[in-house]
């Protein structure tokens, strides 16, 4: 390495840093007033290259790309606004999980959106008019345009702040930041405030992203890139603080420049290249600041968010009734390969319903009683399932030590990433676990020589008897009860009573001598160990697995799995899951845009069914009973 | 004989000493009550001690260790029970099951993954909550019950480890007068009875007056009165910073307004 | 006597499934100072929060004419009347001039034309000298009494007819409370008229005009001050032990 090239990688990265300032900028702002994330701020800002390379190529010239870009940030600015007035007003008194829910649905609607009208194809725009040169630096060529780029960010930033210290908006907008029914009962319009505050979060997201149009291809994997990004430097940063974006967003490109910079090296007899470590350092400025500085660089501790839901019913044992129900469920799934002669699908679909029920049921146990809300639960089925494949693939292992090795795989990744989440909750817990499966899937995804990248690891079958999908049923059966019920047992046991303890009042629960962080890593980590086996069972069931099967939709869908069963009771993720896997299979094979039909699904229950199947089902009868 | 021992406690935010320089003793079986007016640096004292807060400097000895520093788990683990200003339960648990759960913890059962938890010292916990007259509610969720009830559980629940030394953050905050005097003196019959010391907080001062063995009065900081309810009452500093003019409510003529524009 | 200021007619209201209010209906006339007092838990708090619209409820509102029973909170302050929550909720991060400014709307007139009294920072300062002595400071950099005073000058920025002051002399230093009673004796002579929820009887007694006495939710009895602290009967049925 030296110091030029140093240099001029440290520039690179500051004009990637101004794409993701924009982005985190407008992701804070809206958290701060609304107290939502928008997890689909990624796709305003994806939809903003778009509208951009579509502005600059239909109108072409100076003004079809700098208006462009002024115009495109309007357009989303403008589609903002419209998703608050239609949607998200509705939902800010819902809890906080069914908020990320429904901005997640907006991904899935907007990603199918965005493929209808543009294709799957990468666009890359024209480069831009005036500014087609590089200027000379060390030698080497740095685009005019970037030069741009690096100082449009501080730009925007220093505007951004004077509007907040000394405008009306401003001042309304960090008065609600604090305290938003109190701005109303001052005489002050919220709803049009938050829709001005969404419009304008929305336009930095649209600028964000126009402004790349020179810069990189639109294509569609961009919105979970580049929310992953931006939900670090928000971490990194601090929630509500726009210099801490800014600095955040620099310090983290900087970092990745300087990874680059470094690239391969020789130490101790062995050459390390560095500049495949850009997602590992990420991972260790995150660690670093969150170890120092729990709610980032700038940010500041989230008050008590108003209005959280009401708390669950007090845990009963399971009733005769339920007890008979389960057997007879067990009873039939037994007999099931014996029908199976007549259509072997049913099997196959039998166990991608019981993966899923164990999958599930391991998010539950830390999302319900834990009342820690994972949004990168697919990290430890990815890990358990690459476990197991790698295992297969490099040393030819026999399927029984794969399947051990799935669960313990999970469980140091769980031991490792829950370390850092039980120190967060809410909405940080959420970015942060999220970011943490993107890593994994970024490390699956680019550790070629390991995992085999984007083609991932393939021929993982499993062997005689097991080969023969009847006996395979049963051994997923099989472990699925035993890891249900050991989840079950264990939440009624001291342990899963301390968990509760610990998410109903944790100052009570460390004043009778609980150690809150403690009780809450080692649950994350069971939770990681059984999701691991779930892991496995689906490497072998599917007989490959890639990084596609898990990215982040495998981890929403095991929200929406426990949502849809209802999170305040124990049967429902398995009844949840079941329903969803079902229902995925079915849809799947109706239309190419079942992403969107998932997201319409998705509000639909979040709009209707809060307390999920299992919960909706519970308040029936019990009305049903008060008015007989 | 000495049981909780406060030497030179200081703690300051950003530049501003909210407490300084602050010594005091609670002896055995005292019933001691901390009183100052808003912003007197109790609540930032009391939570030195109960392990929420680091001090900048000072001792705090209890028996033979030094809390100062220490989690409030740690504390715990020592004999220190508490209450909180905003009494706080286990919403999702039954009221046996709060204190079954302080029980458990008590007895270092805490990451025991088996045996069903509900079976874990029912029958000390329904005893704990005989003894705050909460035994009948023992199987009702815990959030349904009235605020006053749950104060009471809270008390059930502090008072599982045995503690030597209870904490009671505004113990009364919230209740209705009649309710008020209940619970203080129940607590004062259990502590008599079980010979633990409490060091409370309080706003209310007909409670205080009532009831505390004996008196402190921080004041910006600092501790500026030490002494029974007369001494406090008749202490001349104390009567300036917290009971103002001593005529309660007597008229000061404000400065005229200036004329609407 | 003319229309009351404040009219309001079985007013229920719940959170969630528990129901705190039960058909409360009482009046406010111009310029007066009515106390609302009961025990905690009475239900003070939550009639103040239900009228400003900060909770679900039923009943027909009237103020100054027109009915805000369905109104949003904002679009009632911005009718005129004010709310001074019982915690304060000062705006931390905002200093005591940034603070005021959020309360402030434009000077406003009560039905029949007569003007409300304006209020300015300047004049706010005079009835509060400590906040003139610190305008650049934090709010969150405030003792608890100077908060107090700070919400209800926040509140008077909004030139109110009539403001909801609830519990203002809870948890501050007795020296407060007094300066606190002396700014609503002085409010009232400016033309305010004020609903003022009190457990301390000697406060209510040296500032109110009438009081409306609330049990579990009802109105259990009204009369004037007068009356109430002649009655040490009822004052011991539902204020005292």
């Amino acid at each position: 390495m030296n110091v030029s090239g140093f240099i001029f990688q440290a520039l690179n990265g500051l004009s990637s840093a101004s794409g993701l300032f924009f982005v985190a900028a407008g992701l804070s702002l809206i958290f701060g007033v609304t107290r939502i994330v928008n997890i689909a701020h990624g796709s305003l800002y994806m939809l903003g290259t778009y509208v951009a390379y579509s502005l600059a190529t239909k109108i072409g010239g100076g003004f079809g790309f700098w208006g462009g870009i002024v115009i495109t940030a309007c357009l989303v600015g403008l589609l903002g606004a419209a998703i608050e007035f239609v949607l998200l007003r509705r939902i800010y008194r819902a809890p906080e999980l069914f908020q990320l829910l429904a901005t997640f649905a907006l991904i899935l609607i907007i990603n199918d959106a965005t493929l209808w009208l543009w294709g799957p194809e990468d666009l890359l725009g024209p480069r831009a008019p005036g500014m087609r040169d590089a200027i000379e630096i060390f030698g080497r060529r740095l685009p005019t345009y970037d030069l741009f780029l690096i100082v449009i960010a501080p730009v925007v930033l220093w505007i951004l702040h004077l509007g907040l210290a000394r405008t009306r908006f401003g001042r309304l907008v960090r008065a609600a930041t604090q305290d938003r029914e109190m701005v109303g009962a001052l005489g002050v319009n919220q709803a049009m405030l938050f829709t001005a505050v969404f419009a304008l979060g929305s336009f930095l997201a649209g600028l964000g992203g126009a402004l790349q149009v020179a810069r990189e291809p639109a294509n569609l994997a961009m919105d979970l890139t580049v929310i992953g990004d931006a939900f670090v430097v928000v971490v990194v940063g601090g929630m509500g603080s726009i210099t801490g974006a800014y600095l955040a967003a620099v310090i983290i490109a900087e970092v990745k420049a300087l990874c680059i910079a470094i690239g391969t090296v020789s130490m101790f007899g062995m050459s390390l290249n560095f500049s495949k470590f850009t997602l590992v350092a990420e991972f260790l400025v995150m660690a670093a600041v969150l170890i120092a500085r729990p709610y980032g660089l700038l940010g500041r501790p989230q008050g008590a968010v108003r209005g959280v839901a009401d708390p669950e019913d007090p845990m009963r044992p399971a009733t005769p009734a339920l007890k008979f129900l389960g057997v007879v469920v067990l009873g039939a799934l037994m007999a099931m390969p014996l029908m199976a002669q007549s259509s072997p699908y049913v099997l196959i679909l039998g166990i991608d319903v019981m993966i899923a029920v164990l999958f599930a049921a391991s998010l539950h146990f830390i999302m319900g009683p834990g009342g820690m809300h994972s949004f990168g639960h697919a990290a430890y089925f990815g890990l358990g399932a690459y476990g197991a494949a790698l295992l297969v693939k490099w040393l030819a292992a026999p399927m029984g030590l794969a399947l051990l090795a799935a669960p313990i795989t999970a469980l140091l990744g769980a031991l490792l990433f829950g370390w850092f989440a039980v120190r967060l909750s809410g909405v940080y817990l959420a970015m942060l676990t999220l970011a943490f499966a993107q890593i994994v899937w970024a490390a699956v995804f680019q550790w070629e020589d390991l995992t085999g990248g984007s083609n991932g690891v393939i021929g993982v079958w499993p062997p005689a008897p097991f080969s023969n999908s009847s006996v395979y049923f049963i051994l997923v059966l099989l472990l699925t009860v035993i890891g249900v019920l050991a989840l079950r047992r264990i939440l009624f046991a001291p342990f899963g009573y301390a968990m509760r303890a610990g998410r109903d009042s944790p100052l009570r629960a460390e004043a009778i001598g609980i150690d809150v962080k403690r009780v809450h890593w080692l649950g994350f980590a069971i939770a990681g160990l059984v999701c691991g086996v779930a892991g496995g069972l689906f490497a072998f069931a599917k007989g490959s697995i890639s990084p596609e099967t898990i990215g982040v939709g495998r981890s929403i869908d095991g929200l929406v799995m426990v949502l849809l069963g209802g999170i305040q009771t124990l049967t429902g993720p398995i009844v949840g899951a079941s329903v969803f896997a079902v229902l995925q299979d079915t849809i799947m094979r109706q239309t190419e845009y079942w992403r969107a039909l998932l997201g319409l699904i998705i509000l639909l229950l979040v709009m209707a069914f809060p307390a999920g199947i299992v919960g909706g089902v519970i308040n029936l009868l019990r009305r049903w009973r008060t008015a007989s | 004989m000495t049981d909780l021992s406060i030497r030179s406690l200081a703690k300051a935010f950003g530049g501003v000493r909210a407490v300084n320089d602050v010594s005091f003793e609670v002896a055995r079986g005292e019933f001691l009550a901390m009183i100052g007016p808003n912003g007197a640096g109790k609540s930032t004292c009391f939570n030195m001690i109960n392990g929420q807060l680091r001090p900048d400097s000072g001792e705090i000895w209890f028996e033979r260790a030094n809390l100062a520093g220490l989690a409030p788990r740690e504390i715990w683990r020592l004999g220190v029970g508490r209450t909180f200003q905003v009494a706080a339960t286990f919403g999702s648990m039954t009221v046996v099951e709060n204190v079954q759960m302080a029980l458990i913890s008590h007895a270092g059962e805490t990451y025991r993954l088996w045996k069903p938890a509900a079976s874990r010292y029912r029958a000390r916990a329904l005893e704990l909550l005989e003894q705050v007259g909460m035994k009948d509610a023992a199987d009702r969720a815990s959030r349904e019950l009235a605020y006053g009830d749950v104060k009471r559980v809270e008390l059930a629940m502090a008072l599982a480890n045995d503690p030597r030394l209870l904490l009671m953050d505004e113990p009364t905050a919230g209740m209705a007068p009649r309710e008020r005097n209940a619970l203080i003196a129940l607590v004062k019959r259990l502590v008599v009875e079980k010979g633990i010391s409490v060091l409370f907080t309080e706003h209310s001062m007909d409670v205080v007056f009532a009831h505390a063995d004996r008196i402190i009065v921080l004041a910006r900081g600092r501790l500026i009165a030490d002494g029974d309810a007369r001494t406090i009452r008749e202490h001349p500093k104390v009567q300036e910073v917290y009971f103002g003019t001593g005529k309660t409510f007597a008229r000061v003529e404000p400065k005229p307004l200036e004329p609407q524009p | 006597m003319t229309a009351p200021l404040l009219n309001v007619e079985n007013l229920n209201a719940s959170y969630g499934a528990a129901q705190i209010l039960f058909d409360l209906s009482f009046e406010i006339g111009r310029g007066e100072v009515v106390a609302l007092m009961g025990r905690n838990g009475a239900g003070k708090s939550t009639t103040m929060k239900a009228i400003m619209g900060l909770m679900a409820r039923r009943g027909r509102t009237t103020f100054d004419g027109v009915d805000i029973s369905r109104m949003r909170p904002y679009e009632i302050a911005r009718r005129g009347l004010g709310f001074t929550p019982e915690d304060r909720r000062i705006f931390v991060d905002l200093t005591v001039m940034e603070n005021l400014d959020i309360g402030r709307q434009p000077p406003r007139r009560f039905a029949d034309g007569t003007a409300a009294p304006v209020w300015t920072p300047q004049r706010l300062f005079t009835l509060f000298p400590n906040l003139g002595e610190m305008p650049d400071r934090p709010g969150g950099g405030m003792s608890g009494g100077e908060q107090q005073m700070l919400t209800v000058a926040r509140t008077l920025m909004g030139n109110p007819l009539l403001v909801l002051l609830d519990e203002p002399s809870e948890g501050v230093a007795p020296l407060i409370v007094e300066q606190m009673a002396n700014t609503i004796v002085e409010l009232k002579k400016e033309g305010l008229s004020i609903l003022l929820s009190e457990q301390n009887m000697h406060f209510a007694e040296l500032v109110s005009d009438r009081v409306y006495l609330l049990e579990k939710g009802q109105i259990r009895w009204n009369g004037t001050m007068k009356e109430l602290a002649g009655n040490v009967e009822i004052q011991r049925n539902y204020l005292t032990v």
